[in-house]
């Protein structure tokens, strides 16, 4: 039985070891640059470097002599965009869009000579200066990063680098000195919100469960991540495992729970591999498993892989899964905090929320709330993606708002031919698929759970989709509707039966079926959805289409009272038209079209009958002349 | 004793142990729409058509919101009603509305509900393509395209069955209610007990029809038919004719006389044989220490679910056919005797509370000579169905009686119908064969905690005391079954009735989906027992001369055994299990099967298999047929490779090598 593990000594013999390191390269090993090959990298770095004699090792033994390169793979640093990153310290230079073959050039130049390679740097493209490291690069100098901090900086598998650097201090607190009590009222001050979607206070959710008198009571990590394009979660279960694993134990504290549930969907595989690595780590150092620090706790933590549903975030859905149920919400009450896992208590907390526990016990709940604003304490991840410069994951204290994170941050609106034209700025889609689309006139919103909410979007988990004047809004509100008319579990008719029939309205809609009924029809079903609908999936699905209604009503009015589509979107309103100052006649059109609709004799114009276009676009690609068009 | 107020609609309603506010609403008088919530289910909120405005709180599904003290809730107000009018649209967007030609018109809550919601017009299209009918069940048809996934089957079938036949599978607008794999009903381990059916507000599963078959046999003048009737029905039809809780007995002679029907009998007089043969055979098993507790086999539901989960029981399973059999056998014999029938092919029909029973008719077990001894099994409802469709006026009719010499049964014979009657039958049997006389005293009844579907009664018969156990609902019976099989089960008999109530509670029953005739259905049952002059099987004055004539005088005898007795046998093996791998050259050839069951598997038998097919390929060829089978129910002692006809447990490949080459050599 392991007592009382030394965090101390671990902590101690790891900085004197790192004392003896020159150089530290660090490889972003998150799913993104790993796609773009930076496991090759880290490889050849490791390799060259032997080759030429350098003393270079992955990992540092405190047992034996400290190399003097360390090279460590790390979590997604964020800026997925412009990797493969790698970072050399204590030089403090960043290099992006590394490739293999760059590597023998970083090991002979930076490495040994100590040159900064130019062409490697990445390029600020709204001033086009170089930019040597993240403290020169607006998009990582603009962020406050703190959940992600280390998320980036250190090697994920290396328990005693998370150690070295206070990691679990804070769970150490928790058992040693706090009673549950006192942790769920500093909770609590700090004002932390569930990042899960809902922001429900974490300190109040722990002290719900604390007061529960059942002596067996779980707690679950919410790792269902499964917005388009959102990948918050996936990023720290990736890059900093061990916050969560830390943050569970002090939310098993709080409430009295000894087991847990860490629930990752199957599709991330690097994060289940991490954050079981993390979990076997901590058992085998004394920090998970029973005598807790010490105390006659006990917790036992096991991953469990979701079968890829996003109803299955649902926390009666996600514990239905967990028993090896089909993943179905349930009506409430009884909350899965009063009856959840196997009937007993049960405690769900999402992976951000986890990650920013460990940071509150030990900075303190007075020095959390100062960041963010009043009822949205400390800082929040989104995914920025989109029409903007910088796409990637970013963190900011709740309070900063959208003109900051697009233009600042993400550095200003892409156009539709790929240069940057921040008067393109059309909309922005906040929370995903329950989330709905602000405006110019939402720019200057310092966003938080309430101000957000008011303006028709949530936080949800914090997907951000930039959207420029091409993009069509009809369209983008049937993206998520098509998304969650997929997702829904089927289980309650608005929900299954609603979001079909919503997506069909949709469709009429862009393929030039829809009348002014169509509209209000649609108004009225998502408001049916919304009222009536079983879980949380069901009553926000018609968001989308709700927020972009009211946004964008003239656009939805032109595709159903003029048929047409004002950014050309929509196939099915576009009408083929031939110049007939260009034409030249040369019947080229006429030739490619397949349903013979182009007529017209040669060297004379040409005509497109639109009773028989199929607007298959190829004349348009046919023409030499530019004279085919879409009006 | 009143735990508060909650204000509907401005009255005043106490709260009186309600565990929901749909349940205080219907107590206010207001009757809220709803397709899945059921009673005796758990609640599962997925049809919202139960919503109401609570103040303070918004609109909210009355079927899952407890009742608090103080809580206002409005039932009827404009959005309520135009969300409900639209959740109803949505759901016959999608449904097959082939509503005149449905089995389920008349009865159909889809119709009802849609009717009163005022739904004139559904605004939405079709989006789901036509889903296959399994039509591969002998007791029901199963058609997705009327599902509205109200869940009502499926809780009914693993909450109170405890089988989980059917479940729901994918997601979004793809989710349907089918078994596993989309196989057919018939091929899992549905027990036909139909409840499924029965809970059903649509027709998306129905009892599987006959009619036209029957009407077929009553018309084609080759054709003697003789009918015989259930007891459950006596008390039930008259609900679809406007005389709920009445018995109709006459009536229903007279409506299967008009029909067509050559001779009118009653099952419970095959009843009353039951109770003959079945009292004789526990008698005896008590006597020679024979296998005990002895379970009852007059329910078919019953009798799958023991040959699929408790093989290892078969032999406590009575041996005694069902009373629909025994009426079908015994009939069979008594019409040999019959001028009236003049060499015209005999047909058997049954009318029967059951879909079960249906599936019983087909049992290898019970045919004679190749035939099965009943042709064909209408349900109470198929029989009121006909007799609409003949236009006869039923509850205008005279009452007429059943022909000899089994027109009628016992009062025993007749309580079979419900839950517990055929322990009484058997009771009032032996204490007149012990020359006890029954009374209060002598019958114990022990309540088992929290839950009724399971009963145990002390009878004191002179010196011998018997614990004799009622059993409702297959989940219930798994309950006695495992203990039974563990050694543990103290009692003499166990009566099994898989639907609630018992036979009054079947799913061939007018439709009542909440149960709430099968009281009524009961009572009325009793009511027959106690004005019945011959309350005793041992008094019915038909059964001696019966058994004089065919059945060898007594009970037990060789010649009630050949008519009156049947077989059971272990249904736990995979379908279709067995595939060829290399396949025989000619019927000489030696057949060598190794099973690549679960058990087998992990133990290495696919290891074995390859080398056995090598071996083949390179040695023994076209002397040796290779197949994979599947179970072979000796799982702890696996790998098990059967050659020819010699089981090898615990094998290898080298042996199972060896002993082929023995058995070609």
């Amino acid at each position: 039985m392991m007592l009382n593990v030394d965090l101390d000594r671990i902590k101690s013999r790891y900085i004197n070891a790192r004392k003896d390191v020159d150089r530290r390269i660090i490889v972003c090993a998150g799913t993104g640059c790993l796609a773009n090959g930076s496991g090759k990298i880290y490889e050849l770095l490791v390799e060259l470097q032997k080759e030429k004699g350098i003393a270079v090792d992955v990992r540092l033994k405190p047992e034996e002599d400290s190399p003097s390169v360390l090279v460590s793979g790390s979590g997604c640093q964020g800026f997925c965009q412009v990797g493969p990153l790698v970072t050399i310290e204590p030089d403090g230079i960043m290099y992006a869009h590394v490739k293999p073959d760059d590597v023998e050039e970083i090991v002979e130049r930076t490495i040994i000579k100590n040159e900064i390679i130019e062409r490697l740097l990445y390029t600020d493209p709204a001033t086009k200066s170089k930019c040597r490291g993240q403290d020169e690069i607006p998009f990582y100098s603009k962020q406050q990063r703190t959940v992600l901090k280390s998320c980036g900086n250190c090697d994920p598998d290396d328990i005693n680098e998370y150690i070295a650097s206070d990691g679990y201090e804070a769970a150490r607190r928790a058992y040693i000195e706090m009673t549950p009590e006192q942790i769920c009222s500093e909770m609590k001050n700090s004002g932390l919100r569930g990042r899960g979607g809902g922001g429900f206070p974490t300190g109040r959710k722990w002290e719900l469960a604390l007061a529960q008198k059942e002596e067996k009571k779980y707690i679950i990590c919410n790792g269902d991540e499964g917005d388009p394009g959102a990948f918050m979660d996936r990023s720290i279960l990736e890059g900093n495992p061990h916050s969560v694993v830390e943050g569970m134990l002090i939310a098993a504290r709080a409430t009295g729970s000894d087991e847990g549930y860490i629930y990752v969907r199957t599709e991330y595989p690097l994060a289940v591999e991490r954050i079981r690595k993390a979990i076997q780590d901590a058992e085998e150092t004394g920090i998970l498993g029973s005598s807790l620090f010490g105390t006659d706790s006990s917790l036992k933590l096991h991953v469990m892989e979701g079968a890829g549903a996003f109803v299955c975030g649902e926390a009666s859905a996600m514990v239905s899964s967990i028993m090896g149920n089909r993943g179905m919400p349930r009506p409430k009450p009884p909350r899965t905090a009063e009856k959840g896992l196997w009937d007993k208590p049960t405690i769900v907390n999402n992976v951000e929320t986890l990650a920013a526990v460990p940071l509150i016990i030990l900075g303190g709940s007075e020095l959390y709330s100062r960041t963010g604003t009043e009822n949205s304490p400390g800082t929040k991840t989104f995914a920025l993606t989109g029409h903007v410069a910088n796409t990637g994951l970013i963190e900011v204290p709740f309070g900063t708002t959208l003109r900051q994170i697009i233009f600042d941050i993400g550095g200003g609106v892409i156009n539709d031919k790929g240069e940057l034209d921040n008067s393109d700025f059309k909309a922005v889609q906040i929370g995903g698929p329950s989330g709905g689309c602000l405006t110019e006139e939402h720019l200057d919103i310092p966003l938080d759970f309430d101000s957000l909410g008011k303006a028709g979007a949530m936080v949800g988990s914090g997907g951000l989709v930039v959207m420029n004047k091409s993009t069509c809004m009809v369209q983008i509100a049937r993206f998520f509707m098509e998304f969650t008319q997929h997702e829904s579990c089927g289980k309650c008719v608005p929900c299954r039966e609603g979001t079909r029939q919503m997506l069909e309205l949709l469709d009429d809609v862009i393929e030039g079926r829809g009348t002014e009924e169509t509209l209000s029809l649609l108004e009225d079903l998502s408001r049916t959805v919304s009222t009536a609908s079983l879980c949380g999936l069901g009553k926000s699905a018609p968001s989308p289409v709700l927020s972009t209604l009211k946004q964008f009503r003239d656009e939805y009015l032109s595709h159903v009272v003029d048929k047409k589509c004002p950014t050309g979107n929509c196939s099915a309103l576009a009408v083929y038209r031939i110049d007939a100052g260009k034409c030249r006649g040369c019947t080229l059109c006429a030739r490619k079209c397949p349903v013979g609709a182009v007529s017209g004799e040669k060297k004379e114009v040409h005509v497109i009958d639109e009773s028989l276009c199929i607007k298959c676009g190829a004349c348009v690609e046919a023409c030499k002349f530019n004279a085919v068009g879409v009006v | 004793m009143s735990n508060g107020w909650v204000t509907v609609n401005n009255e005043r309603i106490p709260i009186e142990g309600e565990k929901n506010l749909l349940e205080i609403i219907r107590k206010a008088g207001i009757e809220l729409p709803t397709f899945c919530y059921h009673s005796e289910l758990s609640i599962y909120g997925a049809c919202r058509l139960c919503i109401v405005e609570v103040e303070g709180r918004g609109i909210m599904a009355s079927c899952s919101t407890p009742p608090r003290d103080g809580m206002k809730i409005k039932t009827s107000t404009r959005k309520l009603r135009e969300t409900r009018k639209m959740t109803m649209e949505l759901l016959l967007a999608n449904h097959e509305m082939n509503c005149p030609s449905c089995p389920k018109e008349g009865s159909c809550k889809l119709q009802s509900i849609a009717s009163s919601l005022g739904v004139s017009d559904v605004r939405f299209r079709k989006t789901r393509e036509k889903m296959e009918i399994d039509t591969g069940s002998p007791s029901l048809v199963r058609d997705p395209n009327k599902c509205i996934l109200c869940g009502d089957c499926v809780r009914y079938c693993s909450e109170i069955q405890g089988i989980g036949a059917i479940d729901f599978a994918y997601r979004g607008e793809d989710v349907r209610v089918t078994p596993a794999f989309n196989k057919s009903l018939s091929q899992v381990d549905c027990v036909n007990c139909g409840q499924c059916a029965a809970v059903c507000p649509t027709g998306a599963i129905v009892p599987r029809s006959e009619i036209n078959e029957v009407w077929e046999h009553l018309e084609n003048e080759d054709c003697f038919t003789a009918v015989q009737i259930a007891p459950a029905i006596r008390t039930a039809l008259g609900e679809m004719f406007g005389l709920p809780g009445e018995d109709v007995t006459g009536r229903i002679v007279s409506a299967l006389k008009k029909l067509g029907f050559d001779r009118v009998y009653s099952t419970a007089f095959g009843a009353d044989l039951t109770v003959m043969e079945e009292t004789n055979e526990f008698l005896e098993r008590k006597r020679n220490n024979g296998k005990l507790p002895l379970f009852t086999s007059c329910c078919p539901g019953w009798v799958k679910f023991a040959e699929q989960s408790y093989p290892e029981l078969l032999e406590n399973l009575s041996t005694c056919m069902s009373p629909q059999a025994m009426t079908g056998s015994i009939g069979r014999k008594i019409l040999e005797d019959d001028k009236a029938v003049d060499g015209r092919k005999i047909k058997m029909v049954s009318v029967m509370p059951c879909t079960a029973k249906k599936f019983e008719k087909g049992r290898d077990e019970l045919k004679t000579g190749g035939n099965p001894i009943i042709d064909n099994v209408l349900t109470t409802q198929e029989l009121g169905k006909m007799i609409m469709q003949a236009g006869i006026q039923f509850a205008e009719l005279r009452p007429s009686s059943m022909d000899l010499p089994m027109s009628s049964g016992s009062g025993a014979g007749t309580v079979f119908g419900k839950s517990g009657g055929v322990s009484e039958a058997v009771i009032r049997y032996a204490a007149s064969e012990a020359g006890v006389k029954l009374t209060e005293e002598n019958i114990a009844v022990e309540k088992l905690e929290g839950n009724p579907g399971i009963k145990v009664m002390t009878v004191s018969l002179g010196e011998e005391v018997y614990k004799i156990c009622t059993v409702q609902g297959i989940k219930n019976a798994d309950i006695v079954a495992r203990s039974a099989s563990e050694g543990k089960c103290t009692y003499d008999i166990v009566e099994v009735m898989a639907c609630p109530g018992g036979c009054i509670g079947g799913a061939g029953q007018p439709v009542d989906s909440e149960g709430v005739n099968r009281a009524k259905r009961a009572e009325a049952l009793e009511k027959i027992d106690r004005k019945e002059p011959v309350r005793n099987t041992a008094e019915n004055p038909f059964i001696d001369p019966v058994y004089k004539k065919y059945l060898g005088g007594k009970a037990g005898s060789r010649e009630a055994h050949d008519l009156l007795h049947t077989t059971y046998s272990s249904r736990k093996r995979i379908q279709s299990s067995e595939y060829d791998l290399i396949k025989p050259d000619d019927e000489m050839a030696l057949e060598v099967k190794v099973c690549v069951g679960t058990s087998c598997f992990l133990r290495g038998s696919q290891s074995i298999l390859s080398g056995v097919i090598e071996a083949t390929e390179e040695d023994f060829k076209g002397r040796v047929s290779v197949k994979a089978s599947f179970c072979r129910e000796k799982c702890d002692r696996g790998p098990t490779v059967v050659v020819r006809n010699r089981t090898l447990h615990r094998t290898n490949t080298d042996e199972v090598l060896s002993e082929i080459r023995n058995a070609l050599s």
